[in-house]
């Protein structure tokens, strides 16, 4: 197969990827909490070239059905139109609500609905700039801006992507190697502390024998955004503290 | 001390669960980002951003957002958890008659509040699911009229002895506990209706300056997250002085004179 991800390198044990990054290496992540005033919970995540911004209003009366025994979580995922390189109204597409949906389920386990009772809980995310890994760079943002609101969650729940080019995992992909035919991609979102899976997603066809390799690399990614994102609430509580 | 959502509070089975904690297989982790309070054996953790929580006793202000004459309230928006109600039988009629609610007072319940209207309140008790109710049996409490309604973080008002104020400077102040601030004239002496007549005249636009200086010293404050209560925006009133209304507002010159307003109350609190 031609090896278009993983460019060889000088020395032959140590090939780098298209981006120029070591197979395990995480992109520059930076995050920064109560970016909007007016809602209750706001957050920014830019992972390399991905950036999202989340909002969380709530938890608020009920428009409609409510639940006597939690609180609903209700997640909207949105592309921007000029998100990708080519621009498209991706508003309503399948993908878009997938998404959606794996978002609620993700985070209607990790906040602690029950003390809620009657309320609906929104997150919105909205990707500004997509260059792979999206929905791992959504699960990261939403989870800071439902910190940023003072809303009850397990834990910090944090994920990255992972695939597998050219025998080997690598952690974080982006745009090229998610574009690229055939490349198998997981995303792991967790609860670092009790090692939980929340959700993982996979697209493209992964032989069993790597699959352990591949999650491992993902888990592993996991801990590192977690350091930069557990620091970064850190400083904001500190600021709000003074 | 500072702890992060799914860190470990204590280990001790000793102490009871409090707001902000979780048992993860009897450990005590806290849930949300924020201080420890510790209360004898009562641990909790406090988030420094929160909607209002409520409490009996506090004054609020929030806006009429419903009327369900079936039910014989209305549902006030105080940027709580959950609509806060507001029972017919929990409101002054008009002109203070004191007497059972009627069927034509529920026919009346538009005329007295409707969609829109500000009020302010005293939350009176809480429902199971958390949901306030609130009284406006005073004549403090009631409808407002002109005036300005300003929003700010629930956890920049502290539960004082008073929220209502007539600042020096000529205007009236309602600090409400959730966060909700009212910035109008006084209400002149002996004619306080619990707000059903309301007087609709012209403001003067003196006066309209002096509101808007007021509501841009508050704005400047709580961005510096200042606590609010009247001295603090006394101070900030003087301080401000030394500007235009308008210039109140660019982001340099609220910095300034917040932090002069800082600097200020510490060196009265020493002397």
């Amino acid at each position: 197969m031609e090896s278009r991800i993983l460019l060889e390198s000088t020395s032959v044990k140590t090939p780098f990827r298209i981006d120029g990054r070591k197979p395990h290496e995480v992109r520059s992540l930076t995050c920064r909490l109560g970016v909007f005033q007016q809602a209750d919970g706001s957050s920014y995540v830019k992972l390399g070239n991905t950036q999202v911004l989340a909002t969380v209003y709530g938890p608020h009366d009920t428009r409609g059905k409510s639940n006597p025994e939690k609180s609903i979580i209700n997640c909207k995922f949105r592309l921007s139109t000029f998100s990708k390189s080519t621009r498209r109204n991706l508003h309503r597409d399948i993908r878009s609500i997938e998404i959606s949906n794996n978002l609620t389920q993700v985070f209607d386990s990790a906040i602690l609905t029950e003390l809620y009772p009657h309320s609906q809980i929104d997150i919105y995310l909205e990707v500004v700039q997509s260059d792979g890994s999206d929905y791992a760079a959504c699960i990261n943002a939403a989870s800071l801006a439902i910190i940023d609101a003072g809303i009850p969650i397990k834990d910090v729940v944090c994920a990255c992507s992972a695939g597998f080019i050219d025998n080997q995992p690598i952690t974080d992909i982006n745009a090229v190697e998610e574009s690229s035919n055939g490349t198998p991609i997981l995303t792991i979102g967790m609860l670092p502390k009790d090692k939980q899976i929340l959700s993982m997603e996979s697209s493209g066809g992964i032989h069993l024998d790597n699959l352990n390799d591949v999650m491992d690399a993902a888990i592993e990614g996991c801990k590192s955004v977690l350091f930069i994102m557990k620091q970064t609430i850190l400083n904001h509580i500190q600021e709000l503290k003074d | 001390m500072l702890c992060l959502p799914g860190d470990t509070v204590t280990e001790d089975a000793d102490y009871m669960r409090g707001h902000g904690t979780y048992y993860k297989s009897k450990v005590l982790t806290s849930s949300v980002a924020g201080c420890i309070d510790k209360v004898n054996k009562l641990l909790s953790v406090r988030p420094l951003r929160t909607r209002y929580n409520g409490e009996i006793g506090d004054i609020v202000v929030g806006r009429v957002i419903d009327v369900q004459t079936e039910h014989k309230r209305w549902r006030i928006d105080t940027s709580s958890r959950l609509d806060t109600i507001l029972l017919l039988s929990s409101v002054n009629l008009p002109g203070g008659e004191l007497r059972r609610k009627t069927v034509e007072d529920e026919l009346m319940m538009k005329s007295f509040f409707k969609e829109g209207d500000l009020i302010s309140a005293e939350v009176q008790s809480i429902f199971a699911d958390g949901a306030l109710s609130v009284h406006t049996r005073n004549l403090k409490y009631g409808k407002l009229g002109q005036g300005v309604l300003l929003r700010v973080s629930p956890s920049l008002v502290e539960r004082r002895k008073t929220h209502f104020h007539n600042l020096p400077c000529g205007v009236h102040l309602i600090l409400g506990n959730n966060g909700y601030i009212w910035i109008s004239l006084p209400v002149s002496e002996g004619v306080e209706s619990g707000g059903f007549a309301i007087n609709l005249d012209p403001v003067p636009l003196a006066d309209r300056e002096v509101i808007s200086r007021v509501r841009n010293c508050i704005l400047a404050l709580a961005k510096q997250k200042m606590m609010l209560h009247s001295t603090s925006i006394n101070t900030c009133y003087e301080i401000s002085q030394s500007y235009q209304v308008k210039d109140l507002i660019k982001s340099k010159i609220m910095t300034e004179i917040a932090q002069l307003t800082n600097e200020k109350m510490k060196i009265e609190e020493l002397q």
